[in-house]
């Protein structure tokens, strides 16, 4: 069954802290698919999904190419791909970095905007690149919401303030806040 | 959704199929196969490369300017590849297929979708350290005409060496990577003693058949582009053309699950997406 809001976070550096907060807040039943993009160096031995499931009450993993895009889960992109959504299902792509990264933050955006539109919920937290503000504009054109996280308490505001800069949002927030607003989409 | 939106991607969802209709039958080359996602993000780039802002004056140029369809093709088959990329893989490659393929007289190696070939380099450098390669044969094939000639005159960039070159070592690597091309100051040309045993040419998994007999197939990270029928098809061609207790390896975040060739192997290494045919 598709899901009725898709949520998709974005961030680069500071990233992690930042994901943590808005992991913790996730009730157990959270009914909502999320779908993180972190930037990453490829080939990294990372261990960033098992630190950040530690942190989180939903099942939290890395998609393959065709993994389904199930309700009540945490999605976190794999280094070294692009993550793209169609008919609920992950695609995956090795194009060339987008803005310097892969995955990108912005291919996700741009997919969501096109497979959900007005369903999907868009947030940018801390970053050092522009990557996301594109993203953002595709999915307000689509009729979603956009939140970022406020700059001037990001540990890297470059891409909420390209976001701001780029478009429209629904709203500017602290990292607390976004993580109580994600957490309180399930009706 | 603002109302023109709602009509760009409703004119949109029209055009492409007729774009791509129009491609495989004045060309032959059918991406009607591909996974949309992923095609439509090329087909815009695509578009937005030539200048043009509807899909319908796209497929009108590209149905009489044959430069538009190179360009066309080379925007749906770019991808990026390096040298030793997922070094896993190549770490893998080393210690769990080399010693199956020493078992044979003689290997036939398909690297099915090389695009400018560094991973075909990779191979060859892997084969030759763990002295193989002179019994090994390997097929490199791709859609795209200008990556196989960059694939085959064996050219990469300078600036990527020191990248390639910690790559290599992370993969098992242990000679001077340096040892393996010449270089001037802006390329990197591999060894011609390196390319001894390549074969390149030109082959569409959508449409080709495949007349030969491989104990190893490599095709990394080209059927994402495909949507699950045309997959399913590629997988059968791959399978046909594989000897008994051949092996597949496919790229690291791809998998057998939801093929219809699954139960047909036996995954050899877990975490690299290796898998060995059953009889």
């Amino acid at each position: 069954m598709t899901p009725r809001r898709v949520v998709a976070v974005g961030a680069s550096l500071g990233g992690f802290a930042a994901f943590e907060t808005v992991l913790k807040a996730l009730p157990k039943g959270y009914d909502l698919p999320v779908i993180l993009v972190q930037h990453r160096r490829q080939d990294t031995e990372s261990r960033l999904c098992d630190l950040l499931q530690r942190h989180c009450a939903l099942p939290l993993s890395e998609p393959e190419d065709r993994t389904p895009l199930e309700p009540g889960r945490v999605y976190l992109a794999p280094p070294g791909y692009h993550v793209l959504v169609d008919r609920d299902v992950f695609f995956l792509s090795v194009d060339p970095p987008v803005n310097s990264a892969r995955p990108s933050i912005d291919v996700l955006f741009d997919s969501l905007a096109d497979a959900y539109g007005e369903r999907c919920v868009a947030v940018v937290l801390t970053g050092a690149s522009d990557d996301g503000a594109e993203g953002a504009r595709a999915i307000k054109r689509a009729g979603g919401r956009v939140f970022v996280q406020n700059p001037d308490s990001a540990q890297a505001p470059t891409a909420p303030r390209a976001v701001l800069a780029r478009t429209e949002v629904d709203g500017v927030l602290e990292l607390p806040a976004i993580a109580e607003l994600i957490a309180g989409l399930q009706d | 959704m603002d109302a023109a939106l709602a009509e760009q991607h409703q004119l949109e969802a029209i055009e492409v199929d007729l774009l791509l209709t129009a491609v495989a039958k004045r060309y032959g080359y059918d991406f009607r196969g591909y996974a949309r996602a992923s095609l439509m993000r090329r087909i815009r780039r695509a578009l937005q490369l030539e200048g043009l802002s509807t899909l319908s004056a796209l497929q009108e140029r590209l149905l009489r300017d044959r430069s538009c369809l190179r360009r066309f093709i080379d925007a749906l088959c770019v991808n990026t590849t390096s040298m030793f990329r997922d070094p896993d893989f190549f770490a893998s490659l080393r210690r769990d297929i080399v010693p199956l393929l020493r078992t044979y007289p003689f290997v036939r190696i398909w690297h099915a979708g090389c695009s400018t070939g560094e991973e075909v380099y990779s191979v060859a450098i892997v084969l030759e350290e763990e002295g193989i390669y002179d019994r090994c044969r390997i097929y490199a094939t791709d859609l795209s005409d200008s990556m196989l000639d960059r694939a085959s005159q064996g050219i990469v960039p300078l600036r990527s060496m020191q990248e390639y070159t910690a790559a290599y070592h992370k993969a098992g690597g242990r000679e001077a990577f340096s040892s393996y091309y010449v270089s001037d100051r802006t390329n990197a040309v591999f060894r011609s003693s390196l390319r001894r045993n390549m074969v390149f040419s030109q082959h569409n998994l959508v449409c080709d058949g495949m007349f030969n007999e491989f104990q190893l197939v490599i095709c990394r990270n080209v059927m994402i582009y495909f949507d699950d029928a045309l997959r399913d098809r590629v997988h059968d061609l791959i399978y046909g053309s594989l000897s008994g207790f051949g092996m597949l390896a496919l790229g690291k975040k791809e998998s057998l699950d939801f093929t219809r060739v699954a139960e047909r192997y036996r995954e050899l290494t877990a975490g690299v997406r290796l898998y060995r045919r059953l009889a």
